[in-house]
C-alpha cells in the first residue's frame, strides 16, 4: 500500500435488517489526512455505516478495504491502528479517569503509556479529574475522557459518532479545535458523523451526505454550497433531503 | 502466547482489579457467600450427626457444599465480570479494540479462577476450626474435583454470555438459574441411585455427577476412583466446546444484528 492509496475504500456497502435497508449500496473512499463529515438526519444510516467500519456490525454485502486489508475478513489486522468515540458507548463508570486510560493503553499495547496518559490529560484538560471515577463527571467531561481514550493509541484512523452531541457550544468548539490539531500533528484521517451542519462545515474538508441509507452527495463544503447555489450546508441538506423524500 | 496477547489479557485483569478495588461490596461478596453457606451447612451437619450419622460421616455434607460451590463461584465470577461490561456499556469499546474473542474468554476465565480461589479458600480454611472438617485432607483428588467443577462452571458461563450477547440484559436471570438447573441431577448430597430412573439417565451425562460420586467414594469408603474423574473431564471437554460454539455463534449473530453497540435490555 502506497501513501497515495486511500486509507479506506468501501464499495457497494449494504446492510439490511429484514426487508429494511439501513445502508444501501454505499461507496466512498477516504484519503489520508482528511477530516470527512458523514452528514445526515436521524435514520440516515450514519451510525450503521460507522458500526460496519468498526467491525461491530457485519455488512450484508459490499466490501471494506482499510489500510489495504479486507476489513470484513481480517479486521484484527487493522484494529490497533484505529479508535472511536460514540455517545452510545460509555467507559467503566466506577474506574477513575486514570485507571480507564491505563486499561485502554494496555489494551492497545501503547508504549510509554504513563507519558502518553499525562500528555492526553494535559491536552484534554483532565489533570484535575484524573482520580475521579467516570460516574462523577459531567457529560462534557465524560466526552473529553472518551476522546482521550480514542486517541490513546494515536490512531491513524479515528471514527467519531456525534462526539459533541449534548455539549455546550464552547466545549464543542474546543473539541473541534483539538481534533483539527490532532489531524495536523499526526496526519490522521478522521471520519466524523454528525447531524450538526454547522459543526461539520467548520471542521471537515470533505462531506458525504447520507439520506435513507444512501449517499446523496459528496464534496467539500464550498463545492456543495456552490453546486446547489445555497448559502449554508443546512440549506443544501434540506434540499437534498427533500429530493430524497425525507421528512 | 505473544506479548501483545498477554498485554491485552493483563489489561482486562487490571480493569477487574480496579473495579474490585473501587467497590468494597463486590470484594466482600467474593468470600461472603461461600463462608455463609459453609456455616449454615456446618450447623445442619452437626444437627444431623446425632440422628443420622451416615449422612454426615467424614464431613461429607460440608465437603459437598464447598466443592459444589466451586462450580457456582467459577460460573458467577466469569459471568458477572462479563455483565460488568454490559452494565457499564463498555462492550463496544472492547470489541473495536485489538482484543480477540478468545483473549476475552481467557481473561474472564483467569478472573473467575482468581475470584473463586479468593472465595473458596477462606471458607474451606474456616471449616477446619469451626467444624473440624478439612477438604484439604482429600489430597490430590480434591484438585481434580475442583478443576472439573470450575471447567463445568466456565462451560455454562460461555453459553450464558453468548445468550446475553444475543438477547441482552433481559436474559440476565439465566446467570443465576442455569447452575441450579444442574444441581438436582448432579447428586451433590445423595448417591445416583436415589434419583428416579429418568433422572439417572440425565445425571449420567453430567460431569458433576461423576465428581460427587468420586468424592463420596473417597470420603465414605476411602476408595479413590480415577475413572470417574476421567469421565468427568471428558464430558467437560464436550461441554466446554459446546459452550464455546454457543458463544461464537451468538457473537456472530450479535454482529449481524447490530447488538454490540447497544447491548442493553
Amino acid at each position: 500500500m502506497t501513501p497515495s492509496d486511500p486509507l479506506l475504500e468501501i464499495v457497494g456497502l449494504t446492510k439490511k435488517f429484514g426487508p429494511a435497508r439501513a445502508v444501501d449500496d454505499v461507496s466512498f473512499s477516504l484519503s489520508r489526512g482528511s477530516i470527512v463529515g458523514l452528514l445526515g438526519g436521524n435514520g440516515a444510516g450514519k451510525t450503521t455505516t460507522l458500526s460496519m467500519l468498526l467491525g461491530l456490525l457485519e455488512p450484508t454485502s459490499g466490501s471494506i478495504r482499510m489500510f489495504g486489508h479486507d476489513f470484513v475478513k481480517n479486521r484484527h489486522a487493522v484494529l490497533h491502528r484505529m479508535n472511536f468515540c460514540s455517545p452510545y458507548v460509555d467507559l467503566p463508570q466506577r474506574l477513575t479517569v486514570r485507571e480507564n486510560l491505563r486499561v485502554f493503553a494496555r489494551l492497545y499495547g501503547v508504549e510509554n503509556a504513563a507519558q502518553k496518559i499525562s500528555q492526553l490529560a494535559d491536552d484534554f484538560r483532565l489533570l484535575e479529574l484524573m482520580e475521579q471515577p467516570i460516574r462523577r463527571l459531567s457529560s462534557g467531561q465524560k466526552t473529553r475522557v472518551s476522546l482521550a481514550k480514542a486517541l490513546i493509541n494515536t490512531p491513524e484512523f479515528l471514527l467519531l459518532d456525534e462526539p459533541t452531541a449534548s455539549l455546550s457550544p464552547d466545549v464543542s468548539e474546543w473539541i473541534r479545535h483539538r481534533l483539527a490539531e490532532y489531524r495536523d500533528q499526526t496526519g490522521a484521517t478522521i471520519l466524523f458523523a454528525s447531524h450538526d451542519m454547522r459543526e461539520v462545515e467548520l471542521l471537515c474538508d470533505h462531506i458525504i451526505m447520507m439520506s435513507h441509507g444512501r449517499v446523496m452527495e459528496e464534496g467539500s463544503p464550498d463545492e456543495l454550497k456552490a453546486r446547489h447555489e445555497r448559502e449554508s450546508l443546512e440549506e443544501v441538506f434540506l434540499v437534498m433531503n427533500r429530493k430524497g423524500g425525507g421528512a | 502466547m505473544n506479548s501483545s496477547t498477554t498485554g491485552r489479557i493483563s489489561a482486562l485483569l487490571l480493569r477487574y482489579f480496579f473495579l474490585l478495588r473501587s467497590s468494597w461490596p463486590r470484594l466482600l461478596e467474593i468470600a461472603y457467600w461461600p463462608t455463609v453457606q459453609m456455616i449454615i451447612w456446618g450447623f445442619t451437619s452437626i444437627h444431623f450427626s446425632n440422628s443420622s450419622p451416615e449422612l454426615t460421616a467424614g464431613g461429607i455434607l460440608i465437603s459437598a457444599v464447598l466443592i459444589w460451590d466451586s462450580l457456582f463461584r467459577s460460573h458467577i465470577s466469569y459471568t458477572l465480570s462479563f455483565l460488568e461490561e454490559m452494565w457499564s456499556r463498555n462492550l463496544a469499546n472492547l470489541f473495536v479494540s485489538p482484543l480477540r474473542p478468545w483473549e476475552l474468554i481467557l481473561s474472564l476465565a483467569t478472573v473467575s479462577m482468581i475470584r473463586t480461589l479468593i472465595g473458596m479458600v477462606p471458607a474451606a480454611l474456616l471449616a477446619i476450626p469451626f467444624f473440624g472438617v478439612s477438604v484439604f485432607e482429600l489430597g490430590l483428588p480434591l484438585l481434580g474435583f475442583f478443576l472439573n467443577l470450575v471447567f463445568t462452571g466456565w462451560a455454562i458461563s460461555q453459553a450464558v454470555t453468548g445468550i446475553l450477547l444475543r438477547y441482552g440484559l433481559g436474559a440476565e436471570s439465566l446467570t443465576w438459574m442455569l447452575p441450579f438447573l444442574l444441581a438436582p441431577f448432579s447428586c451433590i448430597y445423595y448417591p445416583l441411585e436415589t434419583l428416579p430412573g429418568w433422572m439417572q439417565i440425565i445425571a449420567q451425562y453430567l460431569s458433576t455427577t461423576y465428581v460427587f460420586e468420586g468424592m463420596r467414594a473417597l470420603i465414605l469408603h476411602d476408595q479413590w476412583m480415577p475413572e470417574l474423574l476421567v469421565k468427568a473431564f471428558l464430558l467437560n471437554a464436550i461441554y466446554f466446546i459446546l459452550g464455546l460454539v454457543i458463544f461464537c455463534l451468538s457473537l456472530r449473530s450479535a454482529r449481524r444484528r447490530g447488538l454490540l453497540l447497544q447491548s442493553g435490555e
